[in-house]
């Protein structure tokens, strides 16, 4: 059948900080071109989570006046802590001490969700055409091999993929520049790193799966500006992973968690770790009496410089976290996904003005401060794999005598689905139960996120063998789907003494755990129908 | 026939609605919002009679903030042909609503005006009821079916009994329940075509209309929560639970 075509120069599939500062900065330099940006989330904004200390780097070169724009970036940090956790001690570590890349006090506590509507609201004045609802499903090819364009999803088809009365086909968007800015794991991106081979001789990506709570505090506890993180328990020592706690305006803490998917134990739960963690004292004094107002999941990328895939292919780029340039060790990846976004700009400009080669993509990237700054930051990571406190060791080193300049650069061995040892040589993870006052279930939580599916629809959450979970995946590893799933949508249930692999698609967060870590790689996470997913307030 | 359609911004349906601490009403600020959802069945009604050819124009009207006319945008791009904001700022109550819905009635003469039935913020279930008071209308509420015949509608409607059909006669106004149709999806290059259609923006104090709220609203709280449920061994324990603990029966 043969679909609706709209033309235009540039089309940008994803409204989060990279793609919308793509957007403005193509019609900063060259206001006559035209720009359309795709959005899956029902508003700009309802599918951004982060934590979010923001470093304004970026914004200040793509609006030096953000102040005077009115831009939500507010409150500045006016105090950090570090801690480690032992099981009921803690040990502050001096902030002095801290490599540079982790002071924050040039920083801003921010809603980056907020920020994400707010660079809508700039783009839209300057003439972007932006499309939420309107997920991009498919990538279209040139005869040539080269990337044409995508199409946006079908709307109106039921669960078996027959057309229901509201059907109404997607279209194809053609452009002579598609910029891929779908986030951590997108499922495009995922299909062009396949296939023009883009990780060749890189690491394989590494991911974090994060967690974030707002909370409204009680005024005595509150202290706006304060940034606390912490490392240690209640994770193990092989665990990567810590939390943070931002004092953001209007007495709400963002309160988060960060795990590494690199995890070894099938019955390690992320999310009961999280919600573990906050019975923490030095944690449960600063909420207690305080209310959970939102809650969200999504992967992250952690894999820096050794893992970045290349950016430019004939007719695309891949810009952002859909090829990962988040800066682990700093834990902030929102200016450099804004300025691998505004480079990409630069570069398609050059393409179209001057007939140059997307290949100018790495030139300009690697002159850049992104690509400083990861480069500085690509050991430490790695480093972690020895374990929490050779980690940190090696980190001070690394980072504090040397500043990153180490003359080598360390790999990283296994991708994340194949780090996970058999159920049976694992010791069993008994987690306490939710206290409805600090500590919850899933079920209480996805209603937090707001995430709603049209009932009907095709399930989208692909499982390439339909076996598999039971048949092998529930002996091996106890079906770890069950775990790493922050929202439950995977279940093992039993009927009749016959066991069953149950998906509920319609609480899926799109958080993107399930395709990073399945063991086998047996689920493919696609686009669901438009405006689906979670509806995030100010995440 | 020309036909007015009133939609109205609400929260939208997903969103779990938080109260505000100091009990003065619900958080809205970055909030999503979105059509009332019965208003998209009654947009969609509207713009399935124009195209069968039994209607020639469709108005879609808001009362609200500025924000508000993202949702007569959203009716434009399903097929309304032109817009109306009528500006307003804090809470418009339904009678206010009604006035300002009789003077646009009386400037555009529709020949039908069509709304939701209720909208799912308020619960309210008074607009089209009001405004057919003071028009003097005819009115059919909770329409699930509309047959537009020569000079009146056949109109269907859910009542706790059942369906009760009933011939209205033309002008009048119809409250759409969600069993009316299932609303289309805006196409991209509709949405596009929507931003260049007429948006007219008519400030509340130009009609002449005090939408001053004549309730007081004392307190917003949330509704308790709901306690664990337990498990009884059989009937018997059931009943003897609901006589004497739940003294329901």
């Amino acid at each position: 059948m043969s679909r609706e075509v709209m033309e235009y120069d540039v089309v940008i599939v994803g409204g989060g900080p990279s793609g919308l500062s793509t957007a403005i900065k193509l019609k900063q330099l060259k206001p006559e071109i035209n720009v359309c940006l795709l959005e899956k989330a029902s508003e700009i904004g309802a599918h951004i989570l982060s934590g979010n200390v923001f470093e304004t780097k970026a914004l200040d070169e793509l609006f030096p006046n953000w102040k005077e724009l009115k831009a939500p970036v507010k409150t500045k940090v006016s105090e950090e802590k570090f801690l480690f956790l032992g099981k009921k001690k803690s040990i502050s570590w001096p902030t002095w001490l801290l490599p540079k890349v982790q002071q924050n006090h040039k920083n801003y506590i921010i809603s980056l969700a907020n920020l994400c509507r707010w660079l809508a609201e700039q783009a839209e004045a300057i003439g972007v055409e932006i499309f939420p609802g309107f997920p991009a499903s498919e990538i279209l090819y040139n005869e040539d091999g080269s990337v044409k364009g995508v199409a946006t999803q079908d709307m109106g088809l039921d669960k078996d993929g027959k057309q229901k009365d509201s059907y109404q086909p997607g279209m194809e968007l053609h452009a002579k520049v598609t910029v891929f800015a779908e986030g951590c794991r997108g499922h495009l991106g995922k299909e062009l790193i396949k296939k023009f081979s883009l990780d060749e001789g890189k690491s394989p990506q590494q991911y974090g799966i994060g967690f974030k709570e707002i909370w409204e505090i009680k005024e005595e506890n509150h202290k706006e500006g304060l940034v606390m993180h912490t490392a240690g328990w209640p994770l193990d020592n092989k665990t990567y992973g810590g939390s943070f706690m931002y004092h953001a305006e209007n007495k709400q803490v963002f309160l988060g968690y960060v795990i590494g998917l690199d995890y070894q134990n099938p019955y390690l739960s992320p999310f009961d770790e999280f919600q573990r963690f906050k019975t923490h004292t030095e944690i449960k004094k600063i909420i207690e009496g305080g209310k959970r107002i939102s809650y969200g999941a999504r992967a992250l990328i952690e894999g820096g410089l050794q893992s970045l895939p290349k950016m430019y292919m004939p007719g695309a780029l891949l810009i952002g976290c859909d090829a990962g340039t988040l800066n682990m060790p700093k834990i902030k990846g929102s200016h450099t996904a804004m300025k691998s976004g505004m480079i990409a700009a630069e570069t398609i400009v050059e393409h179209i003005n001057k007939n140059k080669n997307l290949s100018l993509y790495e030139e300009n990237f690697e002159k850049s401060w992104v690509y400083e700054e990861l480069y500085a930051a690509r050991n430490v990571k790695p480093s972690f794999s020895w374990g929490l406190i050779l980690g940190i060791i090696f980190t001070g080193i690394d980072q504090i005598l040397f500043r990153g300049k180490l003359p080598f650069t360390l790999k990283h061995r296994h991708g994340d689905h194949e780090t996970l040892k058999p159920a049976n040589k694992m010791p069993k993870i008994e987690y306490p139960k939710p206290d409805n006052v600090i500590t919850f279930d899933k079920t209480s939580s996805v209603y937090l996120t707001g995430t709603n599916h049209t009932e009907n629809q095709p399930v989208h959450l692909k499982l390439k063998d339909k076996e598999l979970p039971i048949n092998f995946t529930l002996e091996k590893f106890d079906e770890p789907a069950q775990r790493y799933c922050p929202v439950g949508v995977y279940e093992v249930q039993t009927e009749n003494e016959v066991k069953k692999f149950v998906i509920n698609s319609q609480n899926c967060i799109h958080c993107k755990t399930c395709d990073i870590k399945e063991p086998s790689q047996n689920i493919t996470w696609v686009t669901p129908e438009g405006g689906g997913g979670p509806k995030y307030g100010n995440m | 026939m020309k036909i007015l359609v009133a939609v109205k911004r609400v929260i939208d349906y997903n969103v779990q609605v938080r109260v505000k601490e100091d009990g003065s009403g619900v958080v809205t600020e970055n909030v999503k919002m979105s059509t009332n959802p019965p208003d998209d069945n009654a947009i969609e009604e509207a713009v399935k009679i124009k195209e069968s050819g039994k209607a020639t124009e469709i108005v879609a009207i808001t009362i609200g903030e500025e924000k508000a006319q993202e949702t007569v945008r959203k009716a434009l791009a399903v097929g309304a042909d032109r817009g109306i904001l009528v500006k307003t700022n804090g809470v418009v109550e339904p009678l206010a609503v009604a006035k300002i819905l009789k003077k646009i009635v009386e400037k555009e003469k529709p020949d039908l005006v069509f709304m939701g039935k209720q909208a799912i913020d308020d619960d309210c279930n008074q607009t089209g009821q009001m405004l057919a008071a003071i028009l003097n209308w005819p009115q059919a509420t909770f329409a699930s079916k509309i047959n537009v015949k020569e000079k009146t509608l056949e109109v269907t409607r859910e009542v706790d009994e059942g369906l009760e059909t009933i011939e209205v006669n033309i002008p009048s106004i119809i409250t759409c329940d969600l069993r009316l149709n299932e609303p289309r999806y805006a196409s991209l290059p509709n949405i596009m075509k929507a931003k260049k259609k007429p948006l007219e923006q008519i400030d509340a104090s130009e009609l002449g209309i005090d939408t001053k709220p004549r309730i007081e609203q004392v307190k917003v709280e949330e509704p308790p929560k709901r306690k664990a449920g337990i498990k009884v061994a059989n009937v018997e324990e059931l009943v003897q639970k609901l006589k004497n603990e739940a003294k329901v029966i």
